[in-house]
This record gives C-alpha cells, sequence and structure tokens, in this order.
C-alpha cells in the first residue's frame, strides 16, 4: 500500500495510533448511523403495523411484524404496475442513449468526417445549457412534435427520446473510442470490413467498459428522474415508482405507504451491493467530468 | 482522403442520423425556441406573438421573484455551510484508513444510492412535527423540542438543506478521495524530515493539492443547488408563506401549476436569465478542468 499523510514512523507512536483508530472508529459509527440508519428503520416500518410506527417509531416491534404490508403494497395498490413502469422507461431510455452515443462516438471518432469537429462542438455547447432552459419549449414539443402529427403526451417515447440528447453520453464514448487502436480498423477495412461491419464486429466488442459506464448513468439517472416523467405522463397508470409515490401518501395507509418505499428502495440498493466498486469509481469520474 | 477510413460518404450519415435526430428535436431546436418564447406570447391555441421584452418586465416586476432569488441563494448558502466541509473532512480522514476502507466508503455512497424520491418522503415522516416524530423522539431523549420542522418558516429551509446534503454528500466524499489518491506522496516525506506535524501536512500540503477540485465541487454545487426543485416542491411546496419558494419551483409554476394553460413565455424568461448566470458559472468551470488535465 502507497503511503499516505500518516509517515510509518509516526505510526509508531502509540499516541498517534491511538487517537487515529480513535477517530476513525467514531467515523465508521457515524456513518453506520448516517447512511444505514436511515435505511433499515424503513426496512423495520416497512413490515412495522401504523399504530406502532406513530406512537413510537424508535421501538423494535412492540406489537410484532406485520409482513402483509409488503403484499398489500405490491398488489392493491398496484406498486406492481408502477415498478414495471420504472423498468420499462429506464430501459428504454438506456437503449436510446446506447443507440445514440454509440452510433455517434463511431461516426465523429472513428469515421471522422470533415464537418465532424462541428457536430461535436454543437453537442458539446448543450452541456453548458441548463435542463431548465429546455423544460418548457420541450414540453411544447412532446405535446405537438415535428414529424410526427400525434402528441406523445401519455407515451413512453416521450421519456425515452429526449434522455438519448444527452451531450455528456457522446463526449465519454468519443473520448473512448478516441483511443482505440487505429491500426486495428485499418486492418479490418484491409480484410474487407465495410463501416456497419467495422461498428458491430470490431469497435462495440473493444467498447464494453464504457458501455458499461454509459448503462450505469443511463439506468442510475431513468430510475431517479421525477419532473419530466411527471410532466409527460399525467395518467397515473402510466407512471413511474418515483412519480406516483407522492401521489400515494396521500390514500394509503402509512405503513404500506412505507412497504411501498422499501420496495422501490431495493433495486438500486442491491445493483449497488453488486456492482459496489463499479459506482463508486464512476461516481468520482462523475465529478471529473460532468457539467 | 489522407486515410483509407474516412467518412464523408452516406454512411457516416447514417451513423450520425440518430445523433441529429435526436439532438435536434430534442435539444437544439428546443433551445432555440426557448430564446424565442422568452420575447413571445405562446399559449396552446393561438399563434405565438412576439411582445418585446414584456416577459422579462412581468418577471422583474414579480414580487415572489426576489423572493425566490433571496430563498435560492440561501439554499446554496445553507449547502455550503453544511455540505462543503463535512465531505472534505471525513474524505481525508476516511484516506488514511487502512482496514474496511472499502466499507467506510460504501457506507457513504449509500444515501446517493436511494431513489431522491423516496429519500424526500421518508425524511417529511421523519420531520413530523409532532413530539412522536422521528427526529422529534430523538432530540426530546436529550430535552430539545419539539421542533416543527417543515411548517416554521424560519426552519423549513434549513431542514431542506439537512436532507439534501444528506443525500448529496457521499458523491463528494468520493470525488474528494479519488483526488486524495492523487496527492503526490514525495511532500509529505519532505515535510517529514523539516519534522513537520499531521496537521501542518494536512494544512500545508494535501488541501492545497486539492485547490482545483475543491474549486469544481464548489461550483458543480452552486450549478445544482441553483437548480433545486425536488425537495421544496415535495417537502413543502413552496411554503410555508413562500418561505422556501426557490427559482425552479417559480419556473415550474408559471408554466404548469395553472391547468388552463401556463405564462410560458415568463417561465422561459425566467429560465433563460437563470442560464446565463449558471452558464458564466460552468464555463468558469470549464476553463479549470481543462487547466488540470494539461497539466
Amino acid at each position: 500500500m502507497s503511503r499516505g499523510i500518516i509517515s510509518p514512523s509516526e505510526w509508531l507512536r502509540p499516541g498517534v495510533r491511538r487517537t487515529t483508530r480513535g477517530v476513525h472508529a467514531v467515523l465508521l459509527v457515524l456513518l453506520f448511523v448516517i447512511g444505514l440508519g436511515p435505511m433499515l428503520w424503513l426496512a423495520k416500518a416497512a413490515i412495522t403495523p401504523t399504530q406502532d410506527t406513530l406512537r413510537s417509531p424508535l421501538a423494535l416491534w412492540p406489537h410484532g411484524m406485520d409482513w402483509a404490508n409488503l403484499a398489500t403494497a405490491w398488489t392493491r395498490v398496484e406498486v406492481d404496475k408502477y415498478f414495471l413502469n420504472t423498468v420499462a422507461l429506464a430501459a428504454g431510455s438506456w437503449l436510446v442513449q446506447l443507440l445514440v452515443a454509440t452510433t455517434a462516438g463511431f461516426a465523429l471518432s472513428v469515421l471522422r468526417p470533415r464537418y465532424g469537429k462541428v457536430i461535436t462542438g454543437v453537442v458539446l455547447a448543450t452541456l453548458f445549457v441548463p435542463s431548465v432552459v429546455l423544460l418548457v419549449p420541450l414540453y411544447l414539443t412532446i405535446v405537438d412534435p415535428p414529424l410526427l402529427k400525434v402528441s406523445l403526451i401519455n407515451s413512453f417515447w416521450a421519456v425515452w427520446l429526449p434522455a438519448g440528447a444527452n451531450a455528456f453520453n457522446i463526449l465519454l464514448v468519443q473520448r473512448f473510442f478516441d483511443n482505440l487502436p487505429r491500426e486495428v480498423f485499418e486492418a479490418a477495412r484491409v480484410d474487407g470490413a465495410g463501416p456497419f461491419r467495422l461498428f458491430w464486429s470490431v469497435v462495440l466488442p473493444m467498447s464494453r467498459p464504457i458501455l458499461g459506464v454509459v448503462s450505469v448513468f443511463a439506468i442510475i439517472a431513468a430510475w431517479k428522474d421525477f419532473l419530466w416523467p411527471m410532466l409527460v405522463l399525467p395518467d397515473p397508470d402510466l407512471q413511474p415508482l418515483s412519480v406516483r409515490l407522492p401521489a400515494l401518501q396521500r390514500f394509503v395507509e402509512l405503513d404500506v405507504f412505507l412497504a411501498a418505499l422499501a420496495i422501490s428502495t431495493v433495486i438500486p440498493v442491491v445493483l449497488f451491493a453488486v456492482f459496489q466498486r463499479f459506482f463508486l469509481k464512476t461516481g468520482a469520474l462523475q465529478g471529473a467530468v460532468k457539467g | 482522403m489522407n486515410s483509407r477510413i474516412r467518412g464523408g460518404g452516406l454512411s457516416t450519415l447514417v451513423f450520425l442520423l440518430p445523433l441529429l435526430l435526436v439532438f435536434g428535436i430534442f435539444s437544439w431546436i428546443p433551445i432555440g425556441r426557448a430564446v424565442l418564447m422568452s420575447f413571445q406570447e405562446t399559449n396552446l391555441v393561438t399563434p405565438s406573438t412576439f411582445v418585446g421584452l414584456q416577459n422579462f418586465r412581468d418577471v422583474l416586476a414579480d414580487p415572489l421573484l426576489w423572493t425566490a432569488i433571496k430563498n435560492t441563494l440561501y439554499f446554496a448558502f445553507l449547502a455550503l455551510l453544511f455540505g462543503y466541509p463535512v465531505p472534505l473532512l471525513a474524505a481525508v480522514v476516511m484516506s488514511e484508513v487502512r482496514r474496511f476502507k472499502g466499507l467506510y466508503s460504501a457506507l457513504a455512497y449509500l444515501p446517493v444510492v436511494i431513489p431522491p424520491v423516496v429519500a424526500v418522503l421518508l425524511w417529511k415522516f421523519f420531520y413530523d412535527a409532532s413530539p412522536s416524530g422521528v427526529f422529534n423522539t430523538i432530540l426530546g431523549a436529550v430535552g430539545i423540542g419539539p421542533i416543527s420542522w417543515l411548517q416554521d418558516s424560519a426552519i423549513a429551509m434549513p431542514s431542506l438543506v439537512l436532507e439534501a446534503t444528506w443525500a448529496a454528500a457521499g458523491g463528494t466524499v468520493i470525488i474528494y478521495l479519488a483526488a486524495l489518491t492523487g496527492v503526490s506522496t514525495d511532500l509529505y516525506e519532505a515535510a517529514e524530515i523539516d519534522r513537520a506535524s499531521i496537521w501542518r501536512k494536512v494544512w500545508h500540503i494535501t488541501l492545497p493539492q486539492l485547490r482545483g477540485i475543491l474549486l469544481v465541487t464548489f461550483i458543480l454545487q452552486i450549478v445544482g443547488t441553483a437548480q433545486v426543485f425536488l425537495e421544496p416542491f415535495l417537502f413543502t411546496g413552496g411554503g410555508p408563506a413562500n418561505s422556501t419558494t426557490t427559482l425552479l419551483l417559480l419556473i415550474y409554476d408559471y408554466a404548469f401549476a395553472n391547468s388552463l394553460g401556463g405564462e410560458y413565455g415568463m417561465a422561459t424568461a425566467l429560465s433563460i436569465m437563470l442560464a446565463v448566470v449558471l452558464g458564466v458559472l460552468s464555463a468558469i468551470y470549464f476553463r479549470v478542468t481543462r487547466g488540470w488535465s494539461k497539466s
């Protein structure tokens, strides 16, 4: 392990070692309480009767557990439907983002047309435009889209298609493709591969790492999105969990509502637990490039 | 043609088609339309008409605008106060952890993983004003409270910021941890020859080398907090007494609160004014980050 702020000789001094260990232990306890505490509380509340949660929120099951909450939330409150909507929205946004980012990256970094710089410039310029500017005109575009004669309100396409216009993805993929060895492309070309073959059989298989990064960002962003799906999907039957949960709060009993909250948290937390290293690495990356 | 792989032909255009269509329809045209609409009276029934600077005048004359600016600045200020020093301190301490380092960063990052809407709704329950609310029970044990977290106009905004900080701090910690691995260790050795204490090393070597990333997280945080929407929208709806109405909430209200058709012109005028301010900040950000990738 590489050395840090505390030198090996300082580490040998018992005072330094004791203080450091003490500070680390305190930090660990704090992180458990702050980071894990609310989630453990939610997990407990999801299987606790309403009256117990209201009267003594911090007690551990004074009157037993109520597993039925989870089933009630899933079926009677139709969390299953909203959950599937969330999955469908995330999957579609993910596909559109991958399609746009990989084809564009391939065209701009591998094929390199002469006007490529202009397109890259116009794409990257949108990074400077905060998303709030798009809110109203994009909404009006969805109400009355060009080319189509049908409003996209209450259609999943209203969420899927705009998700593709993500300049950050293009930037990531382009940077990755720029660093692929060009000799491989030349060799493939000599062997008679056309641009489509080159894209599908050479470039895409080489770009798994960056596709993974783009996928994680795409799925997380879709899972978190609230304002946009709320605007373009007014029909409750089509809404994802994030949009539906605040409305549910008004007419669902507290214990069932908390169970619904717990269910919505499971997938992201499981994804995080499985791909922890990857999340933490891309999290740092996000800070280094995102605007 | 200097290379055998040089596009310019039809197949290149085919590959660019998804980008051109999606960005054209859902990004470039709407951005242009936003600028246009800010000078127009738009409704969904009759064609738009140009009204000059009327929308901007209407927005600037709205007394709520100044409330929203004040609230947004207050949110940004509190978010810096709560959320800026703590992740830095945590990251510096965590960088010296020798065992279970992964556990520390995973715990710190966990709140970031929870869907934001779930986090807000959960905290809304924690903020229950009755003595048996979760936070009031905890504070009651040490003789404080009960506090009306979201109902008192003096406390509502700090309550919102507290939740937002909890939800976001883990991401900042991870960014700092990554930056800390890049701090050059030679300087620590040089400092030890001069018998510098651990504190002096942190202050004179570690922090100065993080200058760049500190500026970046500072700007990212300002740009992010200027667009805060979810917390005021779900916690308080802007209340009590407009004490948590932020700029984005105001834009939303202009455009979408009235079901009979919104003040689209005013909404775009305000979002363009906000965008110009944020654009300047992001331009600074890009200059800084470009500066480091060269070094």
